[in-house]
C-alpha cells in the first residue's frame, strides 16, 4: 500500500490556505472574514500534521492542538465583537466598522 | 490509501471554495462543516487519529456550534421564520448532504476493506498525550492561559449585549459611590 506523500499533502494545506486567504481578501461580511481565518488556521494545522506524520514524530499534532485552541479563543473574541459591531452599525460590513471611536 | 486522501482532498477544497463563494452565511457553514470534515478523513490517512478526533470534536463540533450560534442571533427579527422555511428547499442542503455522503462512504470502504490502519505507522494518541504532558508542559499551560483570556475577553465584550441600560450602569456604579 503506497502512503501518501508529503508533499501532495502540504500541496492541500497550500491551496486550503490560499483559498481562506482570497476569502479574507474578497469577502467583507465579517462573519465570511472570521469563516475564512479559521480555513487559514486550518490548512495551517494541516501543514503541521503532515510535517509530523513525515517525521513520525508526535510534535506535529501537538502543535495542531496549540492552533486549535488559538483558533477556539479567537473565534469567541471575534464573534462577541461581530456581534457588538452589528448591535452598533445594524450592519455586517466590515468597512463600516472602520469608525471604531463615536 | 493513496485514493481515499485523493477523494478527501478534492471534497475539502471543492467544499472550501463553496464556503468562500456563498452569500448566505448558514449555507456557508454547511460547506465549512463538509470541508473540516474531510480535513479530519486526510488526517486519518496521514495517520494521525488523534488530530483527526480534535478536528471533529472542537472544530466541526464547538467552533462551528458557536458560528451557528452567532448567525442565528444576527438573523432574529426580519423574518427569520419565513427564511428558515426557505432554507428547509432541498436545493440548499443537497450539495453539503452530498459531500458528506462521499466522505462517509470512503470511511465506510476504509473500514470493510481493512485498509483503516494509516499507511507508514501511525502517530498513536499515547504517544502524543506523553508528548503533550512531558517536554510540552509549559506550552499546555499558556494554551489554558490562552483559552482563560479568550474566554474573559469573550464576556467583557458581549457584557452590555443585551441588558443595555442595566447592565452598563452597574460596573460603573459601585465605582461613582
Amino acid at each position: 500500500m503506497a502512503s501518501v506523500s508529503p508533499s501532495q499533502a502540504l500541496l492541500l494545506a497550500m491551496i486550503l490556505f490560499a483559498l481562506g486567504l482570497a476569502g479574507v481578501l474578497a469577502r467583507r461580511n465579517l462573519v465570511f472574514l472570521l469563516m475564512s481565518i479559521e480555513i487559514m488556521l486550518n490548512a495551517a494545522g494541516l501543514a503541521f500534521v503532515v510535517a509530523g506524520s513525515r517525521w513520525h514524530q508526535p510534535d506535529g499534532q501537538i502543535l495542531f492542538i496549540l492552533v486549535l485552541t488559538l483558533a477556539a479563543s479567537e473565534v469567541a473574541v471575534g464573534l462577541a465583537l461581530i456581534l457588538r459591531i452589528h448591535q452598533r452599525n445594524a450592519s455586517l460590513d466590515a468597512d463600516a466598522a472602520a469608525k471604531l471611536k463615536g | 490509501m493513496n485514493a481515499a486522501f485523493y477523494l478527501a482532498a478534492a471534497v475539502a477544497v471543492i467544499a472550501t471554495v463553496l464556503t468562500i463563494t456563498r452569500t448566505s452565511a448558514v449555507h456557508a457553514l454547511l460547506y465549512l462543516v463538509v470541508s473540516l470534515l474531510a480535513v479530519a478523513v486526510v488526517f486519518y490517512v496521514l495517520g494521525a487519529p488523534f488530530a483527526a478526533a480534535l478536528e471533529v470534536i472542537v472544530y466541526a463540533g464547538a467552533i462551528i456550534v458557536l458560528f451557528v450560534f452567532v448567525v442565528m442571533m444576527l438573523n432574529l427579527g426580519e423574518a427569520a421564520a419565513a427564511e428558515e422555511r426557505r432554507w428547509i428547499a432541498p436545493r440548499y442542503w443537497i450539495g453539503p448532504a452530498a459531500l458528506s455522503a462521499l466522505l462517509a462512504a470512503e470511511l465506510c470502504y476504509l473500514y470493510v476493506s481493512g485498509a483503516a490502519q494509516p499507511s507508514g505507522g501511525a502517530v498513536r494518541p499515547t504517544v502524543v498525550g506523553a508528548a503533550l504532558f512531558g517536554p510540552y508542559l509549559l506550552a499546555v499551560e499558556l494554551a489554558s492561559m490562552l483559552l482563560l483570556a479568550g474566554l474573559v475577553g469573550a464576556y467583557h465584550i458581549g457584557r452590555h449585549l443585551f441588558a443595555d441600560g442595566a447592565a452598563r450602569a452597574g460596573p460603573d456604579g459601585p465605582r461613582g459611590e
